[in-house]
């Protein structure tokens, strides 16, 4: 049962990277690939009813993390107060400067949402990323599961972190790198004309970052954390992970340079699931290992809810998960045309 | 200042700040159906464009109050982390359903009400209305759930570590408190849908532009006004009274200013409680009716504050009594008012009377303050509980946020909604100088076009 729901929350966390991952992918790719006007208006009506819902999986997500594991969320959103506290004030700029920045039509107001926009969405990748980073090399807990990690300390891996170190700004540099590629993939889809072609420069030269930084990762993890080394040791299935990472990415490359617009972006969406899948696979059972003795760290038997509480929460979740694949499947059906402008 | 008064300001204020975006969209979202099927119902074009016109407020609230929404859900975690610890197994879940149930509901369809009035026809697009409003009230239905739960705890199980888990949904979703207090709060979101929606009207018709428009918005806010401002005393604001007297009576008398046990209590109109000398200073009082509204006996008797053990007294009297004579005040004015500019308007002479326009119009902030206190009341009445009778709010909060970390976010949450309430306030102001009508549906450019 706790197994199923560090699935099914991992799961959500991996959905919200995926679709929230194009909208600040858009964000990335924002300036260097839309450079008029009427393109901007493009690439923001291409995610302007969906960012919204896109969104609500990280709620959801953190929700079900929050009743499902509730040792493991009080610990780390407390512990990492102040990068979270960061990735909500930004969270609040990237969605002001979508919706805000088509209200008025003025020289001053337009440039400067668009830099809030772009700026925001970097940020948030880069901290979503380093994010990650940090649960995966872990946190140096209490005997109580808590602990308080400062922004950087040597940016040096060892028995005081950071939230910032050379590992985590790694990650940090390949969630932007992925996300800008993802982004530009989906840039690519929806615009045409000269602003395709930008995107299409985007993606390439992202997809080459992406390659080295993928390359990097899957050899240093397994070095930093000997857990995640010995779980794929123990369970060699695994392994199918990281091997449909990069049999996407080759797909990718394949599709567009055959000019296949939504498989090369389906492939990109099946990285990002894969690199997350295979990353919850490493880190299984943990939720926040410990820096130093790995035996404190929190799992998902010692900060899970009573198992009467996750037997009901399947009860609803499953129909409530069905309904919101429903609208999900009408919004990008009836409110997103092939391109954005011509829509609306 | 310690770190958890710092934790508790933070979140009272991003949680104030945050409400007064939903309560609006709460009740416009009712009073958008209600134009959405005048429109249906009569083929007449002037009441699609009137539920364009809201949609386009309500986008700009949504909005706002999406973005303020988030930090509520991640503050339970970051500030209040060893009650998040404890509780999370049970309240959890609501907040979880609320994502799952009302967000995607709420956020896909009202792109569909802004953006797919083309693409969906007349029937679909009245249904997406119909879905928004379904999905805002859905949101309203978990968070009261959850806060229900903490003022009134049930359905839960306490483990041997001392954590909290969840062993019926069922009780936890038919909570007795959570049905009157959702009640009340919903009336009172509605009855601040219908006095904003008043108030524009109002302002349109002493202004002297979109006049038809302001007709409609004022007949319709008052209407709606009127009913749910009676609903909310009778027998939301009652049931939720009876509530309070039965399960936190010293909540009750701190409310009332009720230091010593009485038989006969009198409802106290005006005065100012004097926590040192136990006694309320220059009452204005009615005699019996306190004991009537609470037990329905005139001579019955009421607990006062001196039956209970201080260190179970709400934390803030003073405070928690003003805001509960505030909320109910007000709420007596919009009564007060609503029944007159209804027999007026019966009258067939609302829109001739410049005196009424003007108490309608000047009566649109009252509603926010009216909700913010009433909201004050529920929490300080919980004091000095975080879940009622079962964790102190001085057990809640996270032990490793320190003083300045939490004064630091807290600044930076003050200065980030104030730069939000100066875009907000300008954009509801372009979209009230451009005001309803005009027959294109595309939102963005055409509010772009307004602005050039």
């Amino acid at each position: 049962m706790t197994t199923l729901w560090f699935g099914i929350i991992a799961g959500m966390f991996a959905i919200y990277a995926v679709l929230d991952g194009f909208d600040m992918g858009v964000g990335i790719v924002y300036l260097p690939a839309a450079r008029t006007d009427a393109e901007r208006r493009t690439l923001l009506n291409s995610i302007g009813p969906v960012w919204d819902g896109n969104e609500v999986w990280l709620l959801a997500g953190g929700g079900t993390l929050f009743f499902a594991f509730p040792a493991a969320y009080a610990s780390g959103f407390s512990g990492f107060y102040l990068p979270l506290m960061m990735v909500l004030w930004l969270l609040i700029l990237r969605g002001t400067a979508v919706e805000f920045r088509n209200c008025i039509a003025n020289p001053v107001w337009t440039p400067f949402w668009d830099v809030v926009f772009a700026g925001a969405s970097a940020l948030l990748a880069l901290f979503f990323g380093a994010a990650l980073g940090n649960v995966l090399r872990g946190v140096p807990v209490d005997a109580n599961g808590n602990f308080f990690l400062p922004l950087w300390t040597n940016f040096r891996l060892g028995p005081e972190p950071g939230i910032l170190d050379w590992f985590t700004i790694t990650i940090g540099a390949a969630s932007v790198a992925t996300l800008a590629m993802h982004g530009a993939l989906w840039v690519t889809m929806k615009g045409d004309g000269s602003l395709q072609q930008r995107a299409r420069n985007i993606a390439s030269l992202s997809w080459l970052a992406v390659v080295v930084l993928s390359f990097i990762l899957l050899l240093i993890v397994p070095l930093i954390r000997p857990h995640f080394a010995q779980r794929y040791a123990d369970r060699s299935s695994g392994l199918i992970f990281p091997i449909l990472a990069f049999a996407s990415l080759v797909g990718i490359r394949i599709m567009t340079r055959t000019d296949r617009d939504a498989a090369a972006f389906l492939c990109s969406c099946a990285y990002i699931l894969a690199m997350l899948a295979a990353a919850a696979f490493g880190h299984y059972p943990y939720l926040l290992s410990a820096v130093s003795d790995r035996q404190a760290g929190l799992t998902i038997f010692n900060a899970s809810t009573s198992s009467s509480g996750l037997s009901i929460g399947l009860y609803w979740f499953i129909p409530g998960v069905m309904l919101a694949g429903t609208y999900f499947v009408f919004a990008y059906r009836h409110l997103l045309g092939r391109t954005g402008q011509a829509e609306y | 200042m310690n770190a958890l008064t710092v934790d508790r300001i933070q979140f009272a204020f991003t949680v104030t700040f945050h409400y007064l975006f939903p309560q609006l969209t709460i009740g416009l979202a009712l009073l958008i159906v209600v134009l959405k099927t005048l429109a249906l119902r009569t083929g007449n074009s002037h009441y699609n464009e009137a539920a364009r016109f809201w949609a386009r407020i309500f986008g700009i609230n949504f909005v706002v109050g999406v973005v303020t929404g988030i930090p509520m859900e991640f503050q339970f975690g970051t500030n209040w982390s060893a009650f998040s610890k404890a509780a999370g197994g049970v309240i959890g879940q609501p907040l979880a359903m609320e994502g799952v149930f009302s967000f995607f509901l709420e956020s896909t369809f009202l792109g569909a009400l802004l953006f797919g009035e083309r693409v969906l026809g007349p029937r679909l697009h009245w249904f997406s209305a119909f879905l928004v409003f379904l999905g805002s009230w859905i949101s309203g239905f978990f968070i009261v759930v959850t806060n229900a739960w903490m003022q009134h705890p049930v359905g839960y199980m306490q483990n041997t570590d001392g954590t909290f888990s969840l062993v019926s949904l069922t009780a936890l979703l038919t909570n007795q408190w959570f049905v009157w207090q959702y009640l009340h709060n919903m009336t009172a979101a509605v009855v601040t849908g219908s006095t904003v929606m008043a108030a524009l009207g109002a302002f349109y018709l002493l202004m002297r532009r979109f006049e038809d428009f302001g007709r409609t918005f004022v007949r319709l806010g008052v209407i709606t006004g009127l009913v749910a401002s009676a609903l909310m005393i009778f027998p939301t604001g009652d049931g939720q009274g009876r509530n309070v007297a039965n399960y936190q009576p010293v909540t009750l008398a701190a409310m009332e200013g009720l230091f010593e046990d009485k038989r006969g209590a009198p409802l106290v109109i005006i005065g100012q409680p004097n926590v040192e000398a136990r006694r309320l200073d220059n009452p204005i009082v009615v005699p019996d009716v306190l004991s009537f509204l609470t037990y329905r006996r005139w001579k019955a008797e009421v607990r006062g504050l001196a039956g209970f053990p201080e260190d179970r007294w709400p934390a803030n009297i003073p405070l928690l009594y003003y805001a509960y004579h505030i909320m109910v005040g007000l709420g007596s004015i919009f009564v007060a008012v609503y029944a007159l500019a209804g027999w007026i308007m019966y009258r067939r002479r609302l829109y001739q009377t410049p005196l009424l326009l003007w108490a309608l119009m000047l009566l649109a902030p009252f509603p926010y303050i009216a909700t913010t206190a009433g909201w004050m009341t529920a929490e300080l009445g919980r004091q000095p509980w975080l879940v009622y009778g079962l964790m102190r709010t001085a057990a809640g909060s996270s032990p490793q946020v320190s003083v300045g970390n939490g004064l630091f976010t807290l600044l930076g949450f003050m200065g980030m909604y104030s730069v939000l309430s100066v875009l907000f306030l300008l954009l509801i102001y372009l979209e009230v100088l451009r005001g309803p009508g005009g027959a294109d549906p595309q939102a963005p450019q055409a509010m772009a076009a307004a602005a050039d």
